[in-house]
């Protein structure tokens, strides 16, 4: 029972602090969080190229492909220091969704072709998986890709796709044959976002902003070359990326800065000539957030522990998602109530001043974009089938 | 890192596990309850030879040595059998005071009676007007020749009808609330002007109202300088936190797994009832809860640990181990709850043993302060201007 890292570790946390101390600066930060006049793609794209000049844009894959060769622990210990440090993830739809999947069930040419432009950002990549009809139930899902010879057509319909609108290429889930279970007959599709039939089409969410995208197909064609694997087997492969996508989504560091941002906060504001952090009722709904995200925090370094000692994460581990999401939205919802008045105000109706407060509009934009945590990545009551099913055996 | 137990603690764990499992059925349980001792005193004698009386006690008075790593290992299995002996009262409470003790010939003459099974002890603290306020105090220490003599009541003191030592705290100065001029006395449940009547709680243990009428104690008998005895309380606080929560994890583990189980076994409508989402839901918050109070019990042990290595500050593990005891009250009670709720008609019965673990939870919630108790602390440590 011990949670010291070692004098290396120590180290190397060091390395890491300060490289973001001094490249992460306030001119970065700015833009990333959306300041008037920036554009996020520009951004974000900036930013991640200079985690690739610095080496450290893809820790979590192998070095051969341009990997960091970092230990569990070196990971962890990244991660971390981003998330205090309050730097955005990189996106992660071509780096830790996309790309595993390539370098693990592609061929050689795939490989090469797909994973320097990845590992640059000069490729922007989307997930196609998400239809109408197959949200949580994904295996329902029904865009089809008709075999021709050298190539697939491709029609139907994907939606929620996030920043499509930016996107050079979006990664399909398929239907190629009608297998006896459902989940056979889908396959992996790579396909450039700028084929002749393809439409995005934006849809805007309750926090006003424009992510999320519906993305149409009409007999796109698709190069057979492009299909990742064997085809009707694209199931498997999206599996094992599912997983993928469900580690890391604690975010216990992203929190615990969120919260110390949350007292700051509440200290400023002021309520019948008091601050509200000394107001016992907003006191006990802090506490209730502080202390589950304190134990959070020991079930990750828990689940870290098990995966450094070369062991599989135990049944701890699925748990992370589920609380990591409801804490992140207990947090912005304290944060909007903080806001009071100005919570509902629009930045685009009042100035800055008249606004009162220069933290409300982003307080109602988290709380209200941040309703997708427990939706996205699995939904939450779909994690609880998951721990019902693999961990209680029920 | 790792989050392992060393080879000696999977023995200890291993020991105690084997112990309930084997030796310390329900039915057995429920014997011991309804005796005139209402502990098993030869268990006792098998846990002073099996060494477990001797776990957090220092090896130069014939202890083990061990730390709250140790202690959480036994009570977690403890509390897997409800087991009624008074472990808690006597080797993580009354020992823990006895070991923080300055008093060096109190301590050679204490602790290896705690260890050889013949001293039953027990921390008189609990007034009847002072809910969880420990500085609530109004039994009076008066200094006289010879020493000090006691007055005032003690009430709820735990295993007060079987203790022979309790310790006792009173007010040497000072007004009723305040921290400094509370003393810490060791008195003989025989001494003249002691009485005490013994009662059953609901989860089986006995406690006890004990009265002083002015009882003669000599000045050896204080565990420290007069006046500083909340200090000592306070050092030894985090370790009974600890001890507790261990406890109350290894209840509130044991009624999670029994919940699983008779879920997969009782039919209704045609099918188990387990194969419901809505009760799947319901056994997977359960288990998060579980999971998550044996984090923040992780948590406490790891500061402890630092702190004894001198790498934690002291107020740091206060607020663990306040959060920690907040979170054993708010998952007990969520788990105890659903507990009754899904075993259905048979979880309100006397006879099947669901409720008898969710009354210790209940106890164990109470004693030393209650979820709102701590977290009322925690806050008061963490948030200010």
């Amino acid at each position: 029972m011990d949670i010291k890292f070692s004098a290396k570790d120590i180290a190397f946390r060091g390395e890491v602090r300060e490289f973001f101390a001094t490249e992460y600066d306030a001119t970065v930060a700015a833009q990333l969080s959306g300041s008037p006049g920036t554009d996020y793609k520009s951004a974000i794209v900036s930013w991640q190229k200079k985690l690739y000049a610095k080496g450290w844009i893809a820790p979590g894959w192998p070095k051969e492909y341009g990997g960091t060769d970092w230990s569990a622990t070196q990971k962890f210990i990244y991660e971390t220091e981003r998330g205090l440090a309050g730097i955005p993830d990189v996106v992660p739809f071509g780096l830790k969704m996309v790309a595993p999947v390539i370098y693990t069930f592609g061929t050689e040419e795939q490989k090469a072709r797909f994973l320097p432009s990845i590992l640059n950002s000069d490729d922007w990549w989307c997930q196609g998986y998400s239809e109408p009809g197959a949200g949580s139930d994904l295996a329902a899902l029904s865009t089809s890709a008709d075999y021709a010879g050298d190539n697939y057509i491709v029609n139907g319909r994907k939606i929620w796709t996030t920043f499509a609108q930016y996107a050079d290429w979006i990664f399909c889930l398929v239907r190629t044959s009608k297998g006896i279970r459902r989940q056979e007959g889908i396959s992996f599709l790579l396909i450039d976002m700028k084929t002749p039939g393809i439409t995005v089409k934006p849809i805007v969410t309750i926090d006003g902003k424009h992510s999320l995208n519906e993305v149409l197909f009409e007999d796109v064609s698709v190069p057979t070359e492009n299909l990742i694997g064997e085809q009707d087997k694209g199931w498997t492969y999206a599996k094992a990326l599912l997983a993928h996508e469900r580690t890391g989504m604690a975010e216990v560091a992203d929190s615990k800065r969120m919260l110390e941002g949350l007292k700051q906060r509440a200290a400023a504001e002021i309520n019948g000539g008091k601050p509200m952090i000394e107001d016992p009722v907003f006191q006990m709904r802090m506490s209730d957030i502080e202390m589950e995200l304190m134990a959070l925090e020991y079930t990750e370094l828990r689940v870290f522990a098990s995966m450094a000692a070369g062991g599989m994460p135990g049944p701890e581990s699925s748990l992370l998602k589920i609380k990591g999401t409801e804490i992140s939205q207990a947090i912005h919802e304290l944060q909007l109530q903080l806001a009071a008045n100005y919570g509902g105000a629009l930045p685009s109706e009042l100035s800055s001043d008249e606004l009162g407060h220069d933290f409300a509009a982003e307080a109602r934009g988290k709380y209200m974009y941040g309703r997708a945590a427990t939706i996205y990545g699995g939904s939450n009551e779909v994690q609880r089938n998951v721990i019902a099913k693999a961990v209680l055996g029920l | 890192m790792n989050f392992e137990f060393s080879e000696e603690q999977t023995m200890i764990k291993d020991s105690v596990s084997r112990f309930v499992r084997e030796q310390y059925d329900f039915d057995t349980r429920r014997g011991i309850i309804g005796s005139d001792a209402g502990i098993s005193r030869e268990f006792w004698t098998m846990f002073a030879e099996l060494g477990w009386l001797s776990v957090p006690f220092a090896e130069e008075y014939g202890g083990f040595g061990g730390n709250a790593v140790d202690i959480a290992v036994v009570m977690e299995e403890l509390g897997k059998g409800i087991v009624v002996e008074p472990y808690a009262s006597t080797v993580v409470v009354f020992g823990g005071l006895v070991s923080a003790s300055t008093n060096t010939d109190l301590k050679e003459q204490v602790i290896p009676s705690i260890i050889d099974g013949s001293c039953l002890g027990s921390f008189a603290y609990v007034e009847p007007q002072s809910r969880f306020e420990m500085t609530d105090i109004t039994t009076t220490a008066t200094e006289n020749d010879s020493g000090y003599t006691l007055n005032g009541v003690k009430t709820v003191v735990a295993n007060g009808g079987t203790a022979n030592k309790f310790i006792v705290s009173a007010r040497t100065s000072g007004e009723q609330f305040d921290h400094s001029g509370i003393s810490l006395f060791l008195v003989d449940a025989e001494s003249p002007g002691v009485d005490v009547k013994a009662y059953k709680m609901m989860d089986g243990q006995s406690a006890a109202t004990v009265t002083f009428s002015d009882v003669k104690v000599a000045e050896s008998q204080l565990l420290h300088t007069a006046g500083e005895g909340m200090d000592l309380v306070d050092q030894v606080m985090p370790q009974i936190l600890i001890g507790l929560s261990a406890e109350a994890l290894g209840i509130m583990a044991t009624l999670n797994t029994l919940t699983v189980d008779y879920t997969k076994t009782r039919q209704q409508f045609g099918t188990p009832i387990s194969s419901f989402q809505v009760l799947q839901h319901r056994m997977v918050d359960t288990f998060m809860a579980c999971e998550q109070t044996k984090s923040m019990l992780y948590r406490g042990l790891c500061e402890s640990k630092s702190v004894a290595e001198g790498e934690t500050d002291v107020e740091a593990l206060a607020k663990t181990v306040h959060a920690l005891k907040a979170t054993v009250a708010r998952y007990g009670k969520t788990i105890g709850e659903e507990a009754i709720q899904l075993h259905g008609g048979i979880g309100m019965t006397d006879e099947l043993n669901i409720g008898h673990y969710v009354k210790r939870l209940m106890m164990i919630n109470t004693t030393f302060g209650d979820g709102d108790f701590h977290q009322k602390k925690f806050n008061q440590l963490s948030y200010s201007v």
